[in-house]
């Protein structure tokens, strides 16, 4: 268990910038997911962490100690990659002693540390396959195994779960999930998915572009994001962005609401007025795809036992206007008054 | 579900494979066959007529201590040709594929050598090492060595072996290249942060993923080293001094074409024949063995 600290990390790729600088105090324990989308340097961010690749400005530590000129070895981390990266050519029971072989330790505790880490992730009937013989999710227990039987100090995780079916990703995300509660390892881990980032985080870090957009709590990122991108990024069916102009309002530049926020209405009655593409019934809710009188599209999410409209009819669209997200032109949040 | 292409007729498939028939007919089981059939006999010194010996030749071949000897020697030649171009080959693949710059240069350059015929190379390592001309050799005798692979049989194995072997890294080192490129880098990086350094790392992820390799290697380097080295040899030693460097390929040309030996020369071609064919089935058995992890 430690603590981590990102001040000002700058990354640079040649000519390129990837990432212009971002801090981050991460207390001991919590649970840190880095999303945004690909590109963004959210990988980059963390194989800097990792020692994997250099910190081009702005400092890392762990614990207080100075990481920037650390080995990857010397950082006391444990690392799970996107594909595994399972050594092929030895067991399960050698993919998870490895560190620990290297290291010196013991036989004797080797092989207790290696079995404790088989039973939390029930990984022991396998324990003398080779990879290439176990399934996915399988693979991807082991390469937890891998980290948890060294006692790392941090955890990283790299988009852990993307090679997993979607119904295994579920369950794998509450297995990490209560794992990281159990044993209270700080941990970093970074996704593309805004579902596990909503699940996992203790706080997040929502990056855009090489930047930090935002910093904090799933929750308060949800209901108060801090940019425009932000708010179409984490939310799902993503917010609707509306030109202000179009509302009749002046001083914002756009004007954001959450499908969930908007209800049908009678024509005329609402906000805006818009005619029905498609509805998409998902049973527990209904998603309505409408094209408003400006051409806009305009998302709207209700529950899956309230009448739909036919397609093509023209219906009204309320919401609460506290609710509204308003955006100037640089795409930074304007908060309302009063 | 494979996919087969199947002809009407067996006309149009005869006609494709014909060519390879016949050139596999004509320059090997032809003269192979010779072979067989000469080593049973000892022509007369003119060559006009032959006596039938039966197993003679053999018998004479397995009890002289010279062709004894050249077994020997083809054993340490060929395991020096494979080690030392084999070991050069990793070596170098290891540095250029850490190499982030200018590493598409290093590869063409070291790509070079095998562009060069074996007997061209060995003329090359000749004139440098020349006793009376070479530069090489002139620099030995300015640090007061006095090299003469004339004279001398280790210097005169060294020198074939060098001069065989170098041409031959190229091949490896491609081989080994897109070898270690194969492995994928997060392998690297996840025994990096299970605390393995570099030597660590090569001892225990590298060498072992890259076994297959390996093997496919020593296969196709010893086969080098016992055939394709004639070349090398001829002009650099031609099998001397004495017969440090006479190889059981080079003794067949010895002893057939400038000794005249026509039957004992067939008889040794015979038992090389099936030297390779047990030499294969060996390695490919070993390989197919050892190298699937």
């Amino acid at each position: 268990m430690a603590t981590l600290t990102i001040t000002d990390v700058k990354k640079t790729f040649g000519k390129t910038d990837v990432i212009h600088g971002v801090s981050i105090d991460v207390a001991e324990g919590e649970f840190i997911v880095i999303v945004g989308p690909s590109g963004c340097g959210k990988s980059t961010l963390l194989r800097m962490v990792a020692g994997l690749e250099t910190v081009t400005s702005g400092e890392i530590t762990i614990d207080g100690r100075r990481m920037n000129d650390v080995e990857p070895m010397d950082r006391n981390i444990a690392m799970v990659f996107q594909n595994y990266a399972l050594y092929p050519h030895m067991s399960v029971f050698d993919n998870m002693a490895y560190g620990l072989k290297i290291a010196g330790t013991p036989k004797a505790e080797i092989a207790e540390r290696v079995a404790q880490a088989a039973q939390m992730l029930q990984l022991e009937p396998y324990m003398g396959r080779k990879p290439r013989e176990l399934s996915g999710g399988q693979r991807q227990r082991v390469a937890m195994g891998r980290a948890i039987v060294r006692k790392p100090s941090v955890f990283l995780f790299d988009e852990p779960l993307s090679n997993l079916d979607a119904k295994l990703r579920v369950q794998m995300r509450l297995e990490i999930k209560e794992l990281q509660k159990r044993l209270g390892i700080t941990s970093l881990y970074v996704t593309h998915d805004q579902v596990e980032a909503m699940t996992l985080a203790d706080r997040m870090i929502v990056m855009n572009a090489g930047r930090a957009d935002q910093i904090g709590a799933p929750l308060e990122v949800y209901a108060n994001p801090a940019t425009e991108f932000v708010a179409g990024f984490i939310g799902s069916p993503a917010t609707n962005f509306l030109a202000a102009e179009t509302l009749g309002r002046s001083g914002v530049a756009r004007i954001g609401v959450r499908p969930e926020n908007a209800s049908l209405v009678a024509p005329d009655q609402g906000l805006a007025n818009g005619t029905l593409l498609f509805a998409e019934a998902l049973g527990a809710e209904t998603l309505l795809h409408l094209r408003l009188t400006g051409g806009e599209m305009f998302t709207l999410r209700q529950d899956g036992t309230a009448p739909v409209p036919a397609e093509g009819e023209t219906c009204g669209i309320g919401w609460d206007r506290v609710r509204e997200l308003w955006f100037d032109h640089g795409g930074n949040r304007v908060r309302q008054a009063g | 579900m494979e996919k087969r292409v199947t002809f009407k007729g067996w006309l149009l498939p005869m006609l494709l494979l014909l060519p390879q028939v016949i050139i596999t007919a004509v320059f090997f089981f032809y003269p192979a066959g010779q072979a067989v059939w000469q080593s049973l006999f000892i022509p007369d010194p003119f060559g006009l007529s032959s006596r039938f010996v039966g197993l003679g030749n053999f018998e004479y071949l397995l009890g002289d201590p010279y062709y004894r000897a050249s077994f020997v020697t083809t054993a340490v030649f060929s395991g020096l040709v494979t080690l030392v171009s084999m070991g050069v080959a990793l070596y170098l693949a290891v540095l250029a594929d850490r190499l982030i710059k200018g590493s598409g240069t290093y590869r063409a350059l070291l790509i070079w050598p095998y562009a060069v015929a074996p007997a061209v190379a060995g003329v090359l390592w000749m004139f440098m090492f020349n006793t009376r001309v070479g530069v090489v050799a002139w620099y030995l005798g300015l640090l007061g060595y006095d090299w003469n692979h004339v004279l001398n049989e280790g210097e005169a194995m060294g020198l074939v072996v060098v001069a065989s072997a170098w041409g031959r890294i190229s091949y490896n080192f491609l081989f080994f290249l897109a070898g270690l490129q194969a492995i994928p880098r997060s392998v690297i990086e996840a025994a990096a942060i299970d605390g393995a350094r570099f030597w660590t790392r090569f001892r225990t992820i590298v060498w072992p993923l890259l076994s297959p390799t390996t093997f496919f290697l020593l296969v196709v380097n010893v086969v080098y080293a016992f055939f394709e080295t004639f070349g090398v040899i001829h002009t650099i030693t031609s099998g001397g001094p004495q017969q440090a460097t006479t190889i059981l390929v080079y003794k067949v040309f010895k002893d057939g074409f400038v000794g005249q030996d026509l039957g004992g020369s067939a008889a040794q071609s015979v038992i090389l024949l099936v030297l390779v064919g047990l030499l294969t089935v060996v390695q490919f058995k070993f390989i197919e063995r050892r190298v699937h992890y």
